[in-house]
């Protein structure tokens, strides 16, 4: 026991503790690092642009989850009611691509969205636009595109978990007691489904919540997310202090997100196992 | 060495929740002496405390107070490897990643037991269950019979002074189980070590055991072979999760040595003692085995029955059931052998009936 | 799956959403045999220079060398503790044993931005310098918490039982792990082990801050994303890339569904 938890003591929770004090020193170097102040946290409140940037962000986060969880549910319900014996070969199919390298996804992406890219060309050729543009890509919304894309096997996975274990002679009851197909599924598939649904939510709320390599790549100016702001003060800015009271409002508020799920995301969920 | 185990005023408790009052006692000052070769069943309803009982002899649980001995050694320090005991699990637990062979040879294998002889051990333990082709085989590809033969074979292979069995045949269907009842009872003569079993199918208790301990609440109610259990239960507890009985709530009028005068369901009855201290006007109660009770028309010619009503028969073919309401609204079951043919004795719902027995039939208990 | 299913809506989308996944795969690998220095359409010809030049490129083949020794290391670690974790948590009852699967829990729910640059303080408080190790630290805290979980679900699939019936045979209690409980886990481990390797071998949003002078391939690619000339280079290796994980992948999800079945007749 003792080895995995000297682990997370000394490189997960100690990391933590020194960022929190860290935010109440003045600069990131000597010898700014050693004068406590909280300037930086009366900086972040009057900052309105940051705010600006980080319900935003959260806004982005809730349309990529909520996109994610209604692509993905369909493809759950499928594999788990309709896929029969090819259910574990299916399943298998869909997550493979989760596994190959995500920069390369995203680099893919580019090369489809970009202004001679796929769906221009495609476009073009069809007659429906005049020129090729870019407007497809460096956008907010290609930022949740090419998420929701990223994230969908992710999320069928603890839906297609929480459908598994959906006790069939449930479904078989409720059809004795005169319950149609549709009814069924809002009144007892559904319900019963809740945690893999609020598992895959988290799962892709809190990422994108701090997402910064995808809006770096795909988001352009107009992409840009609280996390590429973290980002920012600790590699360009050089401003740690800023750096670590902006993590710790966003740390605050995974904390509290994870407070309103805790009852209802079982942990193994999470980890799609 | 008379005893093969011995546990001398045992007690086991759980410290549970953060609160101090949260702690559960599971086991409560028993003393058990389990003689050698002997088949000793721990006999209760679940959470009475036996499984527990059964996990600090082997060794997984260790008493929070008491001596526990195994041989006349004291055990309480030992921890369940270096025990001369050996368990067979409720569900079996089966290494699933090795074959039948190497499980059975497992302890073998522990013990340095050289290649030759564990093999050979080995094999004639799986002779000793009957099941001397199957040792290739992975336990996922066995029946659930076959799986609790494996379970024994390798335990038995040990030769442990105790096998230690938690309702093993828990998980077999009833004809199944029958047959294994019957197959364990004489694999323990031959073998003559000393079982500890546990269940809680009182059946299967009387049926195989030399001995019985009934438990509940974590106590030792009574101590004692089959029949002595049956036929004079030391509380309500024991008479009624043994068997069917019948109770009836009665008044002492008086005692002598022999023989207890008391008034039950509004009649006088004579009960003989069975060695408790009665005095006039105590309240006890009367047990009676509804097979050993008798109907007849009434009235009838016989004084001393019970008078009252049939209320509900049921037919269960070696014997009907009949239920009769006495006068003071107390019901008693009577079982009536179907011993004629046709209904030379039967009565139907709501004729008058008295019930009688023979005197020394009734039990007097006053716990 | 019923012949009348093979055109239910259902499976229809299914195939869709497959499609959607896979293609931007497959336009990477056609991109790579594409005779042209831009990634553009229309497409100019069959070639395998792009493959031939990678022999040359020694940077990217260096960064491919690191990324593949940081991930075993780092995999090997976390699978190791991870199923430390994961034997404590499920086999033993310890004080703060809910507290501490909450915690070892975290890291698998912190944004990577935070963790990333919570590390490059600490390691900059201590005054380590940025290197390969800074960033496999990194790797393990991201995958001890997957692989107690994977390694945990396969063990809550056996009975505790197994590991009392080897006592109870004799054997010792590290007799035991090494005998019963290891032997069980070794599929899960494996599992888990092939789980933190790819995303170890892909993780960049964390080692983009505590990556020294020397590149894991993440970061080397994120460094080329801006040079467009070499793109196609970048891209054959994507391809190279892509199609081994998928191998590699494949092979994982057969041993983990084959790991299913075996528990689901071990927990009978």
């Amino acid at each position: 026991m003792a080895p995995p938890a000297l682990l997370l003591a000394v490189f997960f929770v100690l990391p933590m503790l020194i960022m929190a004090s860290f935010s109440f020193r003045l600069g990131t170097f000597a010898p700014e690092r050693y004068v406590f102040t909280t300037e930086h946290y009366w900086d972040f409140i009057s900052r309105t642009s940051f705010h600006r940037l980080l319900l935003r962000s959260i806004g982005v986060a809730f349309i990529t989850a909520g996109a994610s969880i209604v692509l993905a549910y369909p493809l759950a319900h499928f594999l788990v009611f309709r896929a029969g014996r090819m259910q574990l070969t299916l399943l298998s199919l869909l997550i493979i691509p989760a596994w190959t390298s995500y920069l390369l996804r995203i680099l893919a992406w580019k090369v489809i969205l970009g202004s001679n890219g796929l769906l221009n060309s495609f476009l073009l050729q069809a007659g429906l636009i005049q020129e090729g543009s870019a407007r497809l890509l460096y956008s907010p919304s290609a930022v949740v595109v090419t998420l929701v894309y990223v994230w969908i096997p992710f999320v069928a996975l603890p839906i297609f978990a929480a459908l598994q274990r959906i006790d069939g002679s449930v479904l078989e009851a409720a059809a004795d007691l005169g319950c149609p197909a549709w009814q069924t599924f809002l009144r007892v598939i559904f319900p019963l489904s809740l945690p893999g649904v609020a598992a895959g939510f988290l799962f892709v709320f809190i990422p994108t919540l701090g997402e910064w390599v995808t809006p770096a790549l795909v988001g352009g100016a107009r992409g840009v997310m609280y996390g590429n702001l973290i980002q920012d003060q600790f590699v360009r800015a050089l401003n740690w202090p800023m750096g670590s009271v902006m993590s710790l409002v966003m740390l605050a508020l995974m904390l509290v997100q994870l407070a309103l799920f805790s009852r209802v995301v079982r942990l193994s969920d999470l980890a799609a196992v | 060495m008379e005893f093969a185990a011995e546990l001398r005023a045992v007690c086991k408790v759980y410290a549970s929740g953060r609160q101090p009052q949260g702690a559960v006692t599971a086991v409560t000052d028993l003393d058990l002496s389990i003689r050698q070769g002997e088949f000793f069943t721990l006999l209760g309803p679940s959470g009475c405390g036996k499984t527990t009982t059964l996990r600090m002899i082997a060794g997984f649980e260790s008493p929070s107070s008491g001596e526990l001995l195994i041989q006349g050694q004291s055990m309480n320090a030992v921890p369940p490897n270096k025990r001369p005991v050996n368990t067979v699990f409720q569900n079996y637990a089966l290494f699933p990643h090795l074959t039948v062979m190497q499980n059975v040879a497992f302890g073998l294998e522990v013990a340095r037991v050289p290649r030759a002889e564990r093999d050979r051990r080995a094999a004639e333990a799986l002779e000793l269950v009957r099941l001397p082709d199957l040792g290739d085989r992975k336990p996922a590809q066995l029946s659930g019979g076959q799986q609790q033969r494996v379970a024994l074979a390798r335990a038995l292979v040990n030769r442990p002074a105790l096998l230690l069995l938690d309702e093993p045949l828990g998980a077999l269907d009833l004809k199944l189980r029958k047959e294994m009842q019957v197959e364990l009872k004489s694999l323990q003569r031959r073998v003559g070590i000393t079982f500890v079993y546990v269940t809680h199918d009182q059946e299967e208790a009387l049926t195989m055991s030399d001995r019985i301990a009934v438990m509940n609440h974590g106590r030792l109610l009574q101590m004692g072979d089959p029949v002595s259990i049956y036929e004079q239960p030391a509380t309500c507890f024991v008479a009624d999760f043994i068997g069917e009985t019948n109770f009836l709530q009665a008044v002492v009028l008086a005692a002598d040595g022999t023989q207890v005068r008391l008034r039950a369901a509004g009649c006088e009855l004579l009960v003989p003692q069975s060695g408790q201290q009665l005095s006039g006007g105590q309240a006890v109660t009367v047990a009676l085995r509804p097979e050993k009770l008798a109907l007849q028309s009434s009235p009838g010619t016989k004084g001393g029955g019970l008078t009252g009503f049939v209320q509900e028969l049921v037919f269960i073919g070696t014997d009907t059931r009949y239920v009769v309401r006495l006068e003071t609204g107390e019901m008693v079951t009577v079982r009536v052998q179907n011993a004629g043919q046709g209904s030379s004795n039967s009565w139907r719902s709501g004729d008058p009936v008295q019930v009688h027995w023979e005197q020394q039939c009734a039990r007097i208990l006053t716990a | 799956m019923q012949r009348r299913d093979v055109l239910s809506p259902g499976f229809l989308y299914f195939v869709m959403l497959t499609l959607f996944l896979y293609a931007p795969i497959v336009v990477l690998v056609v991109f790579s045999f594409n005779d042209s220095r831009t990634l553009v359409f229309p497409l100019r010809g069959f070639t395998l220079r792009w493959y031939g030049e990678l022999a040359g490129a020694r940077e990217l083949l260096a960064a491919v060398v690191n990324s593949v020794v940081l991930g075993l290391m780092s995999s090997v670690v976390a699978t190791g503790l991870g199923t430390a974790a994961a034997i404590g948590i499920a086999r033993h009852n310890f004080p703060g044993r809910r507290f501490f699967l909450a915690v070892s829990a975290m890291p698998m729910v912190i944004p990577y931005v935070v963790l990333g640059v919570a590390l490059l303080i600490l390691f900059s408080w201590w005054g380590v310098p940025l290197s390969l190790w800074t960033v496999g630290v990194a790797h393990v805290v991201i995958n001890v918490p997957y692989a107690m979980l994977i390694v945990a679900s396969r063990l809550a699939g056996f009975d505790k039982n197994l590991e009392e019936a080897a006592m109870d045979l004799g054997e010792t209690y590290w007799g035991t792990l090494r005998r019963i409980t290891l032997p069980i886990c070794a599929p899960a481990m494996l599992s888990a082990f092939l789980s933190s390797f790819t995303t170890s071998f892909d993780e960049f949003a964390v080692s983009f801050f505590l990556i020294g002078t020397e590149a894991t391939l993440p970061v080397y690619l994120y460094s080329q994303l801006r040079f467009p000339s070499r793109l196609p280079l970048v891209v054959a290796l994507a391809s190279i890339i892509m199609v081994v994980s998928i191998l590699l992948v494949t092979l994982a999800e057969w041993l983990r569904n084959s790991t299913l079945h075996l528990s689901r007749q071990g927990s009978a």
